[in-house]
């Protein structure tokens, strides 16, 4: 028995042993992974290189550096050194991801092997993507099941998981949990300082510490850094602050539609008092915070500006890395609730605390139907979320690429890289929080969603300018998305709609 | 030579003409009838529902147009005081000549995108110098997030984009007038206002028709400066004709209806700039 022990021991420690003399071989020359080294997979560093690309030159469409656009091209050049391929990156802004890759899709041209968008693009762009071949799917054991079924419609991938993506608070814990501002606070409101958990709680201490140097660095600091800017992923944060009036578990079937109706729900009372929230948000976010777009959100709460912010995980990964100046002294909890949600059913507010995360899903990117290069681009893909380039990508704020491995949810990941154990398991806790709850929303993923969405923000960011009330700026949102049906159809919308309410509401 | 040779020789110019100019907007009355869209691709025919969408039912088409009218007038009006008074200055024997007029051709010769990019850290209203010197003052003007000042913002960096162009022109024109008129008012004892505004300002009447109008077909088109900028907000505060197009073409995908806009567009700048031309030739030849 002791010898059988010894020699699974021995065994053990020569596998390892030689697990990590081959990670350092590739460490060494790519920096990147130099945390992790090398890790064994389908399309590692090592597997990859086998492959020869040489003399084919493979396309991509992604986002505007850093956000995506970053690490893929980092990734890119990897590729192009393991396989001798040429790599061709365009960097594109967020708004333009969809008509950029739509165009030729269309047009039955693939002038980009690879497109990057995001994930509710999927209804739109589905028919012009090829699938994700099953080798790719088979090997994706540690991706969470919600991020392979976002990838997919039905039975088919279409979209290659590189990112997953929620939103959710985060907060300054040197604030927050600082019993000398604990206190000061008490004495000047006659409230807790707690961590808010409702978006009045929210707007309560973010106007308090709105505009005074509360971290001592000679600077003032700002209550809260939001995304504001229109046509800039603005309406993810509009759903984030509405969550929580509108989304009612007692009334199934729709969140944004009615789905038995098809009738917008976009101007009920719920939305209407999360606009207002976040009209009155204007006065606590840094001078210029409306035109804050994704970035300027992750540089102002990353950069220490603000005591609070919601949206991806960016900005809280770029609080949490070597070269910030809070790193450790910040904090994450889920979305705050609200004392009341909207019952459309009754046309009432149901009195008592109601809490609705808001899955955002995040990148997503496929590859074109028509491209030549097909077994190339889904070797780069596989490549690109291979477990050693996913460990240090995750760990880099501005890259944008966020948890959607089980691995992912272990504070451990975390503590490697440096984070405080106490952050860490904050982190985790919120992230696998939000996976539990069962009064989710998730984004819309119907023909056209881009109209929507395009309406809603522009409603929205009318409101934020004090152009219109938010009852007028919703009511011209709904009439807005009310056109889109009539154009689109909604019987159409409506079998896409299905899909996400099902989810919404368990039964998927 | 018979017509048949004619035609040959033709040829060539005419294939370019319809490749270039005739076959794009024959394309796009076409497609503004159809219903192109994302989830609708191809041209399909919808008659004229598009144009009474455009009419009846997209009154923030007409506000971005009513606002673009605003920007483009005042920012050529703008450009063209400058410009001429700029012009004048370099255009008689003053010290450092040949310095001042490459130094007002300078914004001109860089790049719109680069130069609006700079111009939006400028008026940065947490991190840019601007504010960051006004605060000695006590002062934080919100340069991009009020509706009034986000517009003026705009109109600064076109004012400062362009006057060169203008400049350009007038200092040609300058360049060019007859001495005769000018000595002959000198003998009379003319002021230099009066020969300006008797001598130079008819004289360069016809040269300041065309560069006003050349401006506006360009600052009707105004687009780059709104999209880095202010992305035609706060809300839709900064919203001009042509970012109002692009979006319902390329970032909401209605390219049926984006069409319509556009062939809409071409037309009511056609009329209104034949009208403009038209005026201005009345205004400023009669004097």
């Amino acid at each position: 028995m002791k010898l059988k022990t010894f020699v699974s021991t021995l065994a053990s420690v020569l596998l390892i042993g030689s697990q990590v003399a081959y990670a350092d071989k590739w460490s060494d020359q790519f920096p990147h992974i130099a945390a992790t080294g090398d890790i064994p997979g389908m399309c590692s560093y090592e597997e990859t290189s086998k492959k020869d690309y040489s003399g084919r030159t493979l396309t991509i469409n992604t986002h505007a550096i850093p956000v995506m656009g970053e690490p893929t091209a980092l990734h890119a050049e990897q590729f192009e050194k393991l396989t001798g391929a040429k790599v061709e990156v365009t960097h594109t802004p967020a708004g333009d991801l969809y008509s950029k890759a739509m165009v030729p899709f269309q047009s039955g041209q693939a002038p980009y092997d690879i497109v990057f968008g995001f994930s509710n693009f999927i209804n739109d762009w589905k028919r012009y993507l090829a699938p994700v071949p099953q080798k790719y799917v088979d090997q994706m054991t540690d991706v969470t099941a919600s991020h392979i079924a976002i990838a997919s419609w039905g039975d088919t991938m279409y979209q290659y998981p590189v990112d997953g993506d929620r939103h959710y608070l985060k907060y300054r814990k040197d604030v927050i949990d600082n019993p000398e501002m604990q206190a000061k606070y008490k004495a000047d409101t006659g409230n807790e300082l707690r961590v808010p958990q409702t978006w009045k709680e929210y707007a309560e201490m973010a106007t308090y510490f709105n505009g005074w140097d509360w971290d001592g660095d000679g600077e003032p600091e700002y209550g809260s850094a939001e995304v504001m800017k229109k046509d800039d992923l603005m309406y993810a944060a509009f759903y984030s602050r509405s969550a929580a009036y509108s989304k009612n578990p007692r009334t199934p079937g729709g969140f944004f539609f009615d789905l038995e109706t098809m009738t917008p729900l976009i101007n009920n009372p719920g939305f209407v008092e999360a606009l207002t929230d976040w009209v009155e948000a204007v006065n606590f976010v840094p001078p210029g915070g409306i035109n804050f777009g994704l970035g300027d959100e992750i540089n102002s709460f990353g950069g220490g500006q603000t005591l609070f912010s919601f949206s991806w995980d960016d900005a809280f990964v770029a609080a949490m890395q070597d070269d910030s100046a809070i790193k450790n002294q910040v904090g994450a909890a889920q979305l705050p609730g609200a004392d009341k949600v909207w019952n459309r059913e009754t046309n009432s507010w149901e009195d008592g605390f109601n809490q609705a995360p808001f899955f955002v899903w995040g990148w997503a990117v496929g590859v074109a139907g028509k491209s030549d290069n097909k077994d190339m681009a889904f070797d780069y893909l596989c490549f690109f979320a291979n477990g050693a380039n996913h460990q240090a990508d995750i760990g880099i704020g501005r890259f944008g690429v966020n948890p959607f491995m089980e691995e992912d949810f272990k504070a451990d990941v975390w503590t490697a890289i440096g984070w405080d154990a106490q952050v860490a398991q904050e982190y985790v806790d919120t992230l696998a929080d939000m996976e539990k709850s069962t009064n989710r929303v998730f984004p819309l993923r119907v023909p056209g969603t881009f109209e929507f969405n395009s309406a809603l923000a522009t409603g929205t960011a009318k409101a934020l300018a004090g152009q219109l009330s938010p009852q007028e700026a919703l009511d011209e949102v709904a009439a807005e998305w009310t056109a889109i049906l009539d154009r689109v159809g909604a019987d159409n919308v409506r079998d896409a709609y299905a899909v996400g309410v099902a989810m919404e509401d368990n039964e998927l | 030579m018979n017509f048949k040779h004619k035609f040959v020789f033709l040829l060539p110019g005419l294939i370019v003409l319809i490749g270039i100019l005739i076959f794009p907007i024959i394309f796009t009355v076409r497609l503004s009838l159809s219903g192109w869209n994302s989830y609708n691709p191809g041209l399909d025919f919808v008659g004229i529902k598009n144009y009474i969408r455009l009419f009846t039912d997209d009154p923030r088409f007409w506000e971005s147009f009513f606002r673009l009218s605003f920007l483009a007038i005042t920012t050529v009006f703008l450009q063209y005081i400058i410009g001429f008074f700029l012009a004048h200055v370099v255009w008689k024997d003053i010290k450092f000549k040949r310095f001042f007029r490459v130094l007002f051709l300078i914004p001109m010769m860089t790049t719109p995108v680069i130069m609006t990019v700079i111009w939006r850290t400028f008026f940065h209203e947490s991190l840019g110098p601007l504010n960051d010197f006004l605060s000695i003052f006590g002062v934080q003007p919100q340069w991009l997030s009020s509706p009034g000042l986000a517009k003026i913002s705009i109109i600064v960096v076109e004012v400062w984009q362009w006057t060169s162009f203008m400049f350009l022109l007038l200092l040609a024109g300058l360049l060019s007038l007859p001495k005769e008129p000018f000595l002959a008012a000198s003998i009379d004892g003319a002021s230099p206002f009066k020969k300006f505004m008797y001598v130079t300002f008819p004289l360069m009447a016809p040269i300041s028709i065309g560069a006003i109008i050349i401006r506006l077909i360009e600052a009707s088109k105004i687009m780059d400066t709104v999209f880095v900028l202010t992305s035609g907000g706060p809300g839709t505060a900064t919203e001009t004709s042509s970012f109002y197009i692009f979006i319902k073409g390329l970032r909401e995908f209605q390219m049926g209806y984006a069409a319509t806009m556009s062939f809409t567009y071409l037309i009511i700048m056609i009329i209104s700039l034949t009208i403009i031309a038209k005026v201005l030739t009345k205004v400023l030849m009669k004097e």
